[in-house]
């Protein structure tokens, strides 16, 4: 038997032979997710494809997430197109408030190891956390998947990505993938699929391990797939995914390339304005004022995130002349913060909570800076004028130094509160 | 297939909402009313500079970030040409060819802005017809040339009912 990547024995469990690297095949699609920014495009392209009905409504989700609940009457009308095409076909519908796609789609048991999933939304690449083969696409290619079940693919070459020591006190998984996208740059890993090894995953919870496969797209990168260990299982299971398969890297494997970070040196990264690959390391960051601080998204606004967060806040007051937003990524993730103290922290803190979703950091709503501003958020982009507003200045942070800013109005290395 | 041209110069990865922003484009799916905000937030003025079947002609990884189709949608129904870089993020290229928006992967670094280009997809060549030279372009892969000769994956997928590729 050839050794293989885990990108090939994915597509091998779906062609039911060995892929070659830059064949271009179509498979079955496990799994298709659309959100309201790119749903309804895609169901005018169903209609216009001449489509009559899903290929099967059990493998297909739309979820309101990016404007949601609607800012404005354009927004609404998108959502009851949704609404009502859901209706008409018995597709999944993720009502506003239930939280974002990235989090619900894996939340609700509808990702798991060897399935291949197409999203159309680029971070769909998220739950490669989780073993999956996920991807972001147009439209036209979520209603071409809605109506066969099928996609094309070029099966991408893989690039080894071994993570080895020890992750410091303050510094995170989202440190790991700003300081990849620093080396990578923007293109670094265009039409390639990035696969993690190493012990400094055993280190990683699943929901940091999140937050790494959600912005391996930031490199170009088509996917960004983790191996199944005992913690996946654990938490597949816990969302009704059992007898989970084993997925893990055969070590014989000849790679297209190989690159080893050790972290134990890594200090708090920040993404400066206006590329996600402009990373610095915080020692490097001289006093930059913060006006807004955001917490959430579908890269940072899991239970850990927000359990990070309030442990820094506990007991503080954020800045006077600062105001921070606290998204979390879901209903459920809500519930537990909730349950937890975690929301009452915040707020007594001086944060402002708001539904679950992705508003802010699409500058749909919730949360627009003035001209002038800076924020520094956790999300995973800080182009211009992506939160809203062609005149501010985005910082991407992990959720640690996100609040540590917060609290002394400028960009500040969390470790101080550690 | 020949498509003549101005060339627009922008530079390395243009993202795709740089090409349309987000606070546009979850308000509607009237793409001609989007067309008018292309660029916007990175150069207000660009939609009073082109003409029907210019150029955007772009450095290396165009179209990188977000997956949103009103990209490459918006940029057709602005009436530009196609779009001309050195490379393109994986996302949009694919979003461009499914909406019959032809893409030229070529070395763009001699091009110069307003420089008159005429392109041979069919044969590969890209002429600047201003200062007088010929660069080769990338072909596209097979599957996308049927694709783009069909004027984009809704007319294939009528024509065909699904992919007959595989």
């Amino acid at each position: 038997m050839s050794h293989k990547t885990l990108t090939e024995r994915i597509f091998e469990s779906h062609l039911n032979r060995e892929p070659k690297v830059g064949e271009v095949v179509v498979v079955d699609v496990d799994f298709a997710m659309g959100q309201d920014g790119t749903s309804p495009l895609a169901i005018q392209k169903f209609y216009e494809m001449g489509g009559e009905e899903i290929f099967n409504p059990q493998k297909v989700a739309l979820v309101l997430d990016h404007g949601a609940p609607s800012p404005n009457e354009g927004t609404s009308n998108l959502h009851k197109m949704m609404r009502e095409f859901s209706y008409k076909y018995g597709v999944k519908l993720f009502e506003i408030g239930s939280g974002i796609c990235h989090q619900l789609i894996p939340e609700t048991g509808f990702a798991g190891p060897y399935d291949i999933i197409v999203g159309a939304d680029s971070h769909t690449c998220t739950y490669g956390a989780v073993g999956a083969f996920s991807t972001g696409v147009g439209s036209s290619e979520l209603a071409a998947v809605m109506i066969s079940g099928k996609l094309w693919f070029k099966i991408p070459p893989s690039v080894r990505i071994i993570l080895g020591g020890k992750l410091p006190t303050g510094v995170y998984s989202k440190d790991i993938i700003l300081y990849l996208a620093k080396i990578l740059g923007a293109d670094g890993a265009t039409y390639k699929a990035l696969e993690f090894e190493g012990e400094v995953i055993d280190q990683l919870s699943m929901d940091a391990r999140f937050t790494i496969s959600n912005m391996v797209v930031e490199v170009g990168a088509k996917a960004g797939i983790f191996p199944v260990d005992e913690k996946t299982k654990e938490w597949l299971k816990e969302r009704g995914r059992l007898n989970v398969p084993d997925l893990s890297i055969d070590s014989e494997v000849r790679y297209e390339s190989t690159l080893e970070i050790n972290v134990t040196e890594l200090e708090p990264q920040v993404a400066l304005p206006h590329r996600v690959d402009n990373v610095t390391n915080i020692s490097d960051i001289d006093d930059i004022p913060i006006h807004q601080g955001f917490i959430g998204t579908c890269t940072n606004g899991r239970i850990e995130d927000l359990e990070t967060a309030a442990s820094i806040l506990k007991g503080r007051q954020i800045y006077h002349q600062v105001r921070l937003i606290v998204g979390c990524a879901s209903k459920k993730i809500y519930l537990e913060a909730m349950e937890k103290g975690l929301v009452k922290t915040f707020i007594d803190a001086g944060a402002t909570v708001i539904n679950p979703g992705c508003g802010p950091c699409v500058g749909t709503h919730a949360g627009v800076p003035a001209d002038g501003e800076n924020v520094i958020s956790t999300a995973n982009r800080n182009f211009k004028g992506r939160m809203g507003n062609n005149k501010a200045f985005i910082y991407l942070a992990s959720p640690a130094t996100v609040v540590a800013s917060c609290l002394t109005g400028k960009i500040t290395d969390p470790r101080r509160f550690l | 297939m020949i498509l003549h041209g101005f060339a627009h110069k922008l530079g390395d990865d243009i993202n795709t909402d740089y090409i349309i922003s987000g606070k546009y484009k979850f308000k509607t799916l009237d793409m001609k009313e989007l067309s008018a905000y292309l660029f916007e937030d990175i150069d207000p003025e660009f939609t009073k500079k082109i003409k029907p079947g210019d150029f955007i002609v772009a450095g290396k990884n165009f179209g990188c970030g977000s997956s949103r189709e009103q990209a490459p949608l918006v940029i057709k129904y602005a009436g530009l040409g196609g779009v001309i870089a050195m490379s393109f993020a994986r996302i949009f290229y694919r979003n461009a060819i499914n909406n019959g928006l032809p893409l030229v992967e070529c070395d763009t670094s001699k091009i110069n802005d307003g420089d008159e280009l005429s392109v041979d997809l069919e044969n590969g060549i890209l002429e600047d017809i201003t200062q007088n030279f010929k660069v080769a372009i990338n072909p596209l892969p097979p599957f996308m040339m049927e694709l783009l000769r069909n004027g984009g994956l809704v007319n294939y997928f009528k024509k065909y009912g699904g992919y007959s590729i595989g």
